[in-house]
């Protein structure tokens, strides 16, 4: 039934409201801006700096040793693999000769931090869209990857065990036999994650369909990572510029090409599989040998530049270095995965509502060191 | 398509670009701030380059020198560039935006914005990305000093 009267009474206005810095959804400190007009959202305007710390800017007075440790503080979920980039460049700088058991031990853990990343993702996801078990489901089998780190180098989240030459020790003996054991536990709970979440039908009504990146945007906006391959953009850097013991492990890059919140989470759910089936392969081959290469006290990098990317559980994370020949490098960018994904939240969330928002935002996966750095 | 190949094709294109393989993994390209839209949107066009991936775009101090060095790679053909353009303007820097061609420039110049000062023509949102709008100074420059906040050895 019409009912005019109200219709000519309703004046539709647009207008600001906030949404963090201190939002359980934004994930930490990240304050966006939006504008609305009754829950359509107009524009999403990021706020940053709440968190910065110039990482670069320290990079310049400090040594490539140092560095290494900085590099937790960016996207700490995946910190494993923020170090290994930054050893990376300085190894190939050098042009040092690295162990291949070094390169099948950074791979292993490169991988488990991926799926610790990700079952962290997955509990957050889940609590964000409504879901709360999840949350608790996620921390459970962290946790058992974040004790395989504590007893190989004593941190559970800055892990710091790599160095410019190689890794800071050997692993525990323990090692081999406690990541055996959580693979064979994960692969009975992985299924229990989609019969929890991914087949729940409010679940997928919140993101089937929303939030749809095309794959031109996607490589436009330098999305990488799952962002990238949930719209079919095949941007894996373990595929395209192999690094470690990637070039030697078979493994299928998670793709989908659907583009929406929905393809996003599955692909992180595929690739969760695809690194066990990476562990799989290495964890019983581990070759012997030296785990360091040693390098001068004062590590100085030939006069040039040089540029590693390594994906991390967020995507591509990039370390640009300048040096002169000193023992600082004169310039240091990290492109970090997180900067460029946040950069086309605007893009897929106008037109939606704030839910859409909030679920849109869920599967970017936004860790917000890793962008204000 | 090889660094040769590719260096042939973009001489054709403009003349007195510079060309080194030197210090360096990739093929640098350094322009002059008039030429370097054209030469941005041409690197993304053209079928042979089809530069459609800018993977990392960071502002440099060259002291004395401010300039922007720009990571591109095509997703088709899997080649990488690098494009590097300066400027002798420390007072004010400016130069074309790249973010009609690529979107992902739109933020990453307010990054270099913020941290070096330097303006970019034609950008939809320029202001400061992380620090507050009354900072006075850029931090990433050489010259930049900061008694309070920084540790100087």
């Amino acid at each position: 039934m019409e009912t005019p009267l109200v219709k000519s009474n309703f004046k539709s206005e647009e207008y600001f409201i906030n949404m963090g810095p201190q939002h359980p959804a934004t994930h930490g400190v990240l304050r966006l801006l939006l504008t609305i007009d009754g829950e359509i959202i107009k524009k999403v305007e990021p706020d940053l700096g709440y968190i910065h710390r110039s990482i670069e800017k320290m990079c310049e007075r400090d040594s490539y040793q140092q560095i290494v440790h900085l590099t937790d503080r960016m996207d700490y979920l995946s910190s494993h693999i923020n170090n290994e980039a930054v050893c990376l460049t300085v190894e190939n700088a050098l042009q040092l000769e690295i162990p291949d058991r070094v390169k099948v031990i950074r791979t292993i853990l490169g991988e488990l931090t991926r799926i610790a990343s990700h079952t962290l993702w997955w509990g957050v996801m889940g609590m964000d869209v409504g879901a709360l078990t999840t949350y608790f489901y996620g921390f459970r089998d962290r946790e058992l990857i974040n004790d395989i780190f504590e007893e190989t180098c004593g941190a559970r989240l800055t892990m710091n065990y790599n160095i410019p030459g190689g890794l800071m020790f050997d692993i525990h003996p323990n090692f081999v036999q406690r990541t055996k054991d959580f693979i064979k536990h994960f692969k009975t709970k992985l299924p229990e994650y989609d019969t929890l979440l991914t087949g729940n039908v409010i679940f997928q009504k919140r993101t089937k369909g929303v939030g749809i990146l095309t794959k031109e945007d996607a490589i436009s906006f330098g999305a990488s990572g799952p962002v990238g391959r949930g719209s079919g953009y095949s941007c894996d850097v373990r595929k395209h510029h192999p690094y470690s013991a990637y070039d030697k492990v078979t493994f299928n890059e998670a793709l989908k090409t659907e583009g929406d919140t929905f393809a996003r989470y599955q692909v992180r759910i595929q690739e969760m599989w695809e690194s066990m089936a990476i562990i799989e392969q290495l964890i019983d081959n581990i070759p012997e040998g030296e785990v360091q290469v040693a390098t001068n006290a004062v590590i100085k990098l030939p006069k040039g530049e040089y540029y590693q990317k390594v994906e991390t559980a967020r995507g591509e994370l990039g370390v640009y270095v300048i040096s002169t020949g000193t023992k600082n490098p004169y310039r240091l960018k990290f492109r970090s995965p997180g900067f460029s994904n946040l950069s086309l939240l605007n893009h897929i969330a106008v037109g939606g509502k704030i839910g859409d928002l909030v679920a849109s935002m869920a599967t970017l996966d936004l860790v917000i060191p890793d962008i204000d750095r | 398509m090889t660094n040769e190949a590719l260096q042939n094709l973009i001489n054709s294109w403009i003349p007195d670009l510079e060309f080194s393989e030197e210090e360096s993994q990739f093929l640098n390209i350094t322009v002059t701030p008039e030429n370097l839209h054209q030469l941005m949107s041409d690197l993304k066009s053209n079928k042979e380059t089809s530069f459609d991936y800018l993977f990392c775009l960071s502002g440099v101090d060259w002291q004395p020198e401010l300039g922007v060095v720009y990571h591109l790679e095509s997703t088709t053909h899997r080649h990488i560039i690098v494009v590097k353009v300066k400027t002798a303007d420390r007072e004010n820097p400016t130069l074309d935006t790249v973010c009609d061609i690529w979107k992902t420039a739109e933020f990453h110049e307010r990054e270099v914005y913020d941290f070096f000062g330097i303006k970019f023509n034609n950008h939809p949102n320029l202001k400061r990305l992380f620090l507050t709008e009354e900072w006075v100074g850029f931090p990433l420059r050489k010259d930049y000093e900061d008694e309070i906040n920084m540790v100087i050895k």
